[in-house]
């Protein structure tokens, strides 16, 4: 028992100065902050403008959206796209609120106003834009599969079928590999932990966005490695609450603005670029209804 | 459409919820009865096992004893194949601890006449606790006892963070499938803890009344 403990601190210990490792160097370029600018009266813009914003966005994942230990204010691609729409409202980024969302509360906090926009690794689904607005894509990325190094029985989603795979519960990731490939799912609270599991022999795969998996491949190369192709498509949106066709327009618009002028890009290779992602072609966005 | 599937992935998760109640109550059952007889016994390094056991054990976090359980154990080579044993492991360590404090003031309870009668007759310690005072001591703890396995029902719910797709695990899936419906949702998956601990505070009562010994 008390070697067990021992080792369980020393492997999160580890996995900590890991990820703290993985965090460095994300800062991402410097924002144009809007010197006041005009809005409609009564828009939610020229309200945000005002009173100042509160973002929802996740704490646990490198590269997309992650608080250091230790540090102020989280950091990520998710994290430089809200900074970029604050600025556009004229917000500077230190002065934006920072709220964590995990995946089942974010609904709750755009209903409820705790939040006024999500920028949390949110796919766009036809279920949430019942309840919620969600603008974007801003970006588009797809399921893969970490596995042990020395594993070659499994290449690709087909190989799933009666495997342990652990993913984060309530995503969507665990929901394809359980009801389309047969999986058995393995829910665990954050993508650390699954790898952990990973890493001890206890799960055969670890399942997410391609982009997260190779975060956790480049921290222990000699152990994991990413298989396969993107199996699914996740395309992450800019959550705000349900109707507000005019700000669901600017939030558009903005991101639009941003991809043009390679801020977008900029934005994607100080974040996940770091941690060796290919700076894909830029997505095409929804419409706003 | 909605409806139907709420049922089905409730029952599934709570299919889980159960074995895994189940399996925890019986060795968290069995270890605590142990624990308690070691810590009324005549032998000291039995009392000061038991002593350590209940000190550790019941002022340990449940989510530390999971993870050492869950990321500890594998890591040692132990039970790498399999989430449900660990989880077991994790919940009945701790629930033991609670069982034997409940059965020693249950023991306690019993007054030392009946022990002496029983050794004045011959009987080994082990024929004393077995015969004549455990079944005296279970009859007065019967209620909290109850208490201890209905927190243990609810603790169960900790699992879903440890590799078990329980009920509250399927609760997130709900929640991620049918965003709209989170009362509902709630409702569901309260009802069915609510039946759980309904069965057990029912079979405690209906235990007590049977039992019971007019002193």
């Amino acid at each position: 028992m008390r070697f067990g403990r021992t080792k369980a601190l020393c492997a999160a210990t580890m996995l900590a100065l890991a990820l703290g490792a993985c965090g460095e160097d994300t800062e991402g370029g410097d924002v144009e902050v809007e010197d006041s600018p005009e809005f409609p009266a009564g828009s939610t813009m020229a309200e945000l403008g005002e009173e100042g914003v509160t973002i929802g966005v996740k704490f646990d994942q490198p590269g997309i959206g992650f608080l250091e230990p230790g540090a102020d204010d989280p950091s990520g691609f998710d994290i430089e796209m809200a900074k970029i729409i604050a600025a556009e409202l004229g917000i500077a980024p230190e002065d934006i609120e920072w709220k964590e969302t995990v995946s089942d509360n974010r609904e709750p906090f755009l209903e409820n106003d705790t939040v006024d926009m999500v920028l949390a690794s949110y796919s766009i689904t036809d279920e949430r834009r019942n309840i919620v607005g969600q603008a974007g894509p801003y970006y588009v990325t797809g399921q893969q599969l970490l596995v042990a190094a020395d594993d070659d029985s499994i290449s690709g989603p087909e190989d799933l079928e009666g495997k342990k795979v652990c993913s984060v519960t309530g995503s969507t990731s665990i929901q394809t590999v359980e009801e389309k490939y047969g999986a058995d799912p393995i829910p665990f609270d954050t993508y650390s932990d699954c790898v952990t599991q990973l890493q001890n022999g206890s799960v055969d795969a670890v399942t997410t966005d391609g982009a997260i998996l190779l975060g956790y491949a480049a921290q222990d190369p000699e152990n994991l490695k990413v298989v396969g192709e993107e199996f699914s498509e996740e395309r992450y949106g800019v959550g705000y609450s349900k109707g507000d066709t005019e700000f669901c327009e600017f939030l558009t618009d903005t991101i639009e603005a941003s991809i043009e002028d390679g801020t977008w890009e900029e934005a994607f290779q100080a974040t996940l670029g770091e941690a060796g992602v290919e700076t894909p072609e830029p997505p095409d966005l929804d419409p706003c209804v | 459409m909605y409806f139907s599937e709420l049922v089905s992935r409730l029952a599934d998760g709570f299919l889980i919820t159960v074995q895994l109640l189940g399996w925890s109550g019986l060795f968290a059952a069995l270890i605590g009865t142990v624990l308690a007889g070691m810590r009324v016994s005549p032998i000291t390094p039995f009392r000061a096992v038991g002593t350590v056991y209940v000190n550790t054990f019941r002022n340990t976090p449940l989510v530390v004893l999971f993870l050492i359980a869950v990321v500890g154990l594998p890591a040692l080579g132990i039970l790498q194949d399999s989430f449900f044993w660990r989880a077991v492991i994790a919940l009945s360590t701790y629930t033991a601890a609670f069982v034997c404090e409940c059965l020693r003031s249950g023991i306690n309870t019993v007054q030392p006449g009946q022990a002496e009668a029983a050794r004045s007759v011959g009987m080994t310690f082990g024929q004393t606790l077995a015969i004549v005072v455990l079944p005296q001591a279970f009859r007065a703890v019967i209620p909290p006892l109850a208490s201890v396995f209905i927190a243990l029902t609810k603790n169960t719910s900790v699992a879903a963070a440890f590799g078990i797709t329980e009920a509250t695990y399927q609760l997130s899936n709900l929640i991620r499938d049918f965003p709209g419906s989170l009362v509902t949702n709630f409702i569901g998956i309260s009802i069915g803890y609510i039946l759980i601990v309904a069965v057990i505070s029912g079979t405690a009562s209906l235990l007590e009344r049977r039992v019971a010994v007019a002193r």
